[in-house]
């Protein structure tokens, strides 16, 4: 059997993998896909709790469910504001979006 | 050496290894394909709790939605042989300093800490379960954030057409 700690191990190096990607990438769709790796390993946190601390009950499944959900949402809205940007300015490096200040 | 530890350990080379090509490949593409890798293994560690449910909606709405999304949206966005320019070397390492210091605390104080019980007792969570405590109204059941998840999508619905419609 794997201990616990060896998961949240895990998915403490996804999580710091995600923050080092969303300070390092300069564009919003690799920002986007680091943010996506720091909610993965939240949920995987969630779920290993639920399931060797307190079997019995469901907290931890239905935050992790609550958490895939309101991702997806937050993922669908930060990708229609991205189309819009590269509409407008051809273009999704993050250092061209203080031109949006001046239009 | 059981079998459930072997895979642990082939899930948790996937996860680290393609987090991090997911953050360093130059091309953007290649790097929604290898977050597309990074949940599958997510939904194998799911698999590996005994919950079920739990890696079928891992599969179905991260890697069936939210990877199909991004691909559109890279594919509209990014035009032809389009590269990420290499970074200034004084913030990668400030940010790899933050990063290190950062994982190498959290997991001191993961390691140190001793849990009160921590067993892992198998038994798969069945589906009448869920769906009791989902629909229910009493304590521990979850029928408000149910219906609140459901406006904030609708929510979300109308926002991302309202800012990506054409005007």
């Amino acid at each position: 059997m794997v201990q616990m700690e060896w998961y949240l191990v895990l998915s403490t190096i996804m999580m710091f993998v995600g923050i080092l990607g969303f300070l390092v990438r300069r564009n919003l769709l690799a920002m986007l896909i680091s943010i996506e790796l720091i909610l993965n390993s939240v949920d995987i946190n969630f779920a290993v709790f639920n399931r060797y601390l307190f079997p019995d009950q469901l907290e931890g499944v239905f935050f992790t469910i609550f958490a895939i959900g309101v991702s997806a949402a937050e993922t669908a809205v930060a990708i229609a504001i991205i189309i819009n940007i590269y509409r407008n300015m051809k273009n999704i490096q993050v250092k061209n979006l203080n031109k949006m200040q001046e239009e | 050496m059981t079998i459930q530890t072997i895979i642990f350990i082939i899930l948790a080379a996937v996860i680290c290894v393609c987090s991090v090509l997911a953050i360093f490949t130059r091309r953007i593409l290649r790097s929604a394909t290898y977050l597309l890798f990074v949940l599958f293994a997510t939904a194998g560690i799911y698999f590996l709790l005994n919950y079920s449910f739990l890696g079928a909606v891992q599969l179905l709405i991260y890697a069936g939605g939210i990877t199909i999304l991004y691909v559109f949206s890279i594919l509209l966005t990014s035009s032809e042989g389009d590269k990420a320019e290499p970074l200034k070397s004084g913030k990668m390492i400030a940010g790899l300093v933050t990063t290190l210091v950062g994982t190498g605390l959290c997991v001191f104080v993961i390691l140190k800490h001793k849990f009160s019980t921590a067993v892992f007792e198998s038994g798969e969570l069945d589906i009448q379960t869920i769906g009791n405590a989902l629909m229910g109204t009493g304590k521990y059941q979850y029928i408000l954030p149910f219906e609140v998840i459901s406006v904030l999508l609708l929510a979300c619905i109308v926002g991302g057409i309202m800012i990506a419609r054409k005007r």
